[in-house]
């Protein structure tokens, strides 16, 4: 009930500013520092973000469950869909290879391991998709892409029991990423060698590069050299500089 | 007197008379603190990822939204992370304790029944403009009320609603296509992404009124959210 002689600011007393400081104090400290733990809460994090990725994997990715496709008229504008590369920033040019004496390396944990050109890889069975690409940054585009499931390259190779991880690498520098087979071996993701219906450019990875709607755009190895069935979980250029390692969206 | 419509501050005689009563159940305090820890860090580290694209829309078709960050960018106190992936890691670690702090005090209400005493109904409207003409001065005596007097429960029903969104939202963006229909609901990624954004200045807004009013209204609440105890000028019970 109203009263007419509320006590105003009394209770208020030196305790419960000290309270409150506990809390505010350092909840300023930290929003003021941009603080990422200063080495100390980075790395736990690091280690924490791993749970989200076991959710992220096991409970949240399905096997089978199709990205969104758009039509062809949805495409985002050519020059306004952004391609970066470790080799651009570092020389301010993308790194190129002749298509025509590029090779793909499938081994590792496999009973046949293969190295397939550009013309093998564009004779087997292909997949085109319109499909929009999620960027970490948390920008959007979307376009088409054609390529080969890596599930169709991993049938030929046969990875035996103890293939648990796949590792893509690259000659953009040294960049690589690890994947969970279950999303590598989902029938969206490819080894893709067009953009829009032409030949991969360079900016976008050529010869080949990898693709899936399922996973951010920093997981999409372009420029690839090789792919490996791995018994050890491999990081990756920006994972291991702490970017979330699964990156499934 | 104080400059701020409300009754003359009493005389310290007086305060003895009134009883100490037990207010906040602990859930409540701890659910009640754990959140006011975590969502400024919550935003803090939002801001840093928003950072790294602060704009809306898909590239070539932006969102025609207002955005307070136009071309500025976030100003570095209040970002947490650091950089693109200490923001996320911070940002995707805290949602957790976050989440489940909001569930907890969620289920609580719901078990004790608290939750009638917040939640607000249709019949609160006349008690809310009664209320909002007495802020204005335009009513001299404060109307009678119980725990929360309707404006109260307006804006607490409003917030957590908008933690709600801001959840919903987050996983939105977080799993677009394992959560796709989710991220349909909001019209697409693009817009949930705003929206998750525009919850952070309904928090903002929200945490600024909410410390002002405590603090020149009913500072003895700040007392019984810490400890549970209150002695002060409002009913703790409907």
């Amino acid at each position: 009930m109203t009263d007419r002689t509320p006590d105003g600011g009394r209770r208020l007393d030196r305790r419960d500013f000290f309270r409150l400081g506990l809390i505010a104090g350092p909840t300023a400290l930290v929003a003021a520092c941009g603080w990422d733990g200063g080495g100390v809460l980075a790395p736990k994090l690091r280690a924490f973000s791993r749970v989200n990725d076991w959710v992220g994997e096991k409970l949240l990715l399905s096997p089978t469950r199709l990205a969104r496709q758009y039509p062809v008229g949805d495409r985002t504008r050519e020059p306004d869909f952004p391609a970066y590369s470790i080799t651009l920033n570092r020389t301010h040019a993308f790194p190129v290879r002749d298509p025509s004496s590029w090779a793909l390396e499938v081994g590792g944990e496999v009973r046949k391991p293969m190295r397939l050109t550009l013309e093998r890889l564009q004779a087997l069975p292909r997949v085109t998709y319109t499909v929009k690409h999620h960027c970490v940054e948390g920008w959007t585009a979307i376009g088409t892409w054609t390529g080969v499931p890596v599930s169709t390259v991993a049938a030929m190779v046969e990875p035996t029991r103890d293939a648990r991880y796949l590792r893509f690498d690259s000659f953009d520098s040294d960049y690589s990423n690890g994947w969970d087979l279950t999303s590598a071996m989902h029938p969206q993701t490819i080894l893709a060698y067009a953009f829009n219906d032409r030949p991969l450019r360079p900016d976008h990875g050529a010869p080949v590069r990898l693709y899936s709607p399922i996973k951010l755009g920093y997981k999409l190895t372009k420029y690839l050299t090789a792919m490996t069935f791995t018994r050890d979980r491999h990081g990756g250029y920006w994972e291991d500089q702490g970017y979330p390692w699964l990156g499934g969206v | 007197m104080t400059d701020f419509p409300m009754p003359a501050v009493s005389a310290a005689a007086d305060e003895p008379t009134r009883p100490l009563v037990h207010r906040h159940h602990w859930l409540v305090r701890v659910t009640h603190w754990a959140t006011a820890l975590l969502l400024p860090m919550m935003i803090a580290s939002g801001l840093q990822i928003y950072t790294s694209y602060g704009r809306f829309g898909l590239r070539d078709a932006p969102l025609a939204v207002p955005n307070p960050f136009g071309s500025g960018g976030v100003p570095a106190w209040a970002r947490l992370g650091g950089w693109l992936a200490g923001g996320l890691n911070w940002h995707f670690a805290l949602a957790w304790p976050f989440v489940i702090s909001g569930l907890l005090y969620l289920g609580y209400l719901a078990v004790s029944g608290e939750w009638r005493g917040l939640v607000f109904r249709p019949r609160d409207i006349g008690p809310a403009i009664q209320m909002q003409l007495y802020y204005l001065r335009l009513r001299k005596d404060h109307p009678p009320q119980g725990k929360h007097n309707a404006l109260q429960k307006g804006a607490y029903t409003f917030i957590v609603l908008t933690g709600a969104l801001a959840t919903l939202s987050g996983f939105a963006i977080y799993k677009p296509v394992q959560l796709g229909w989710l991220t349909a609901l909001f019209g697409g990624y693009e817009i949930a992404r705003y929206v998750h954004f525009v919850t952070v200045w309904v928090f903002v807004a929200f945490i600024l009124v909410h410390v002002a009013l405590v603090l020149l209204v009913d500072p003895a609440s700040l007392r019984a959210m810490t400890t549970g105890w209150y002695r002060g000028r409002f009913s703790s019970h409907d």
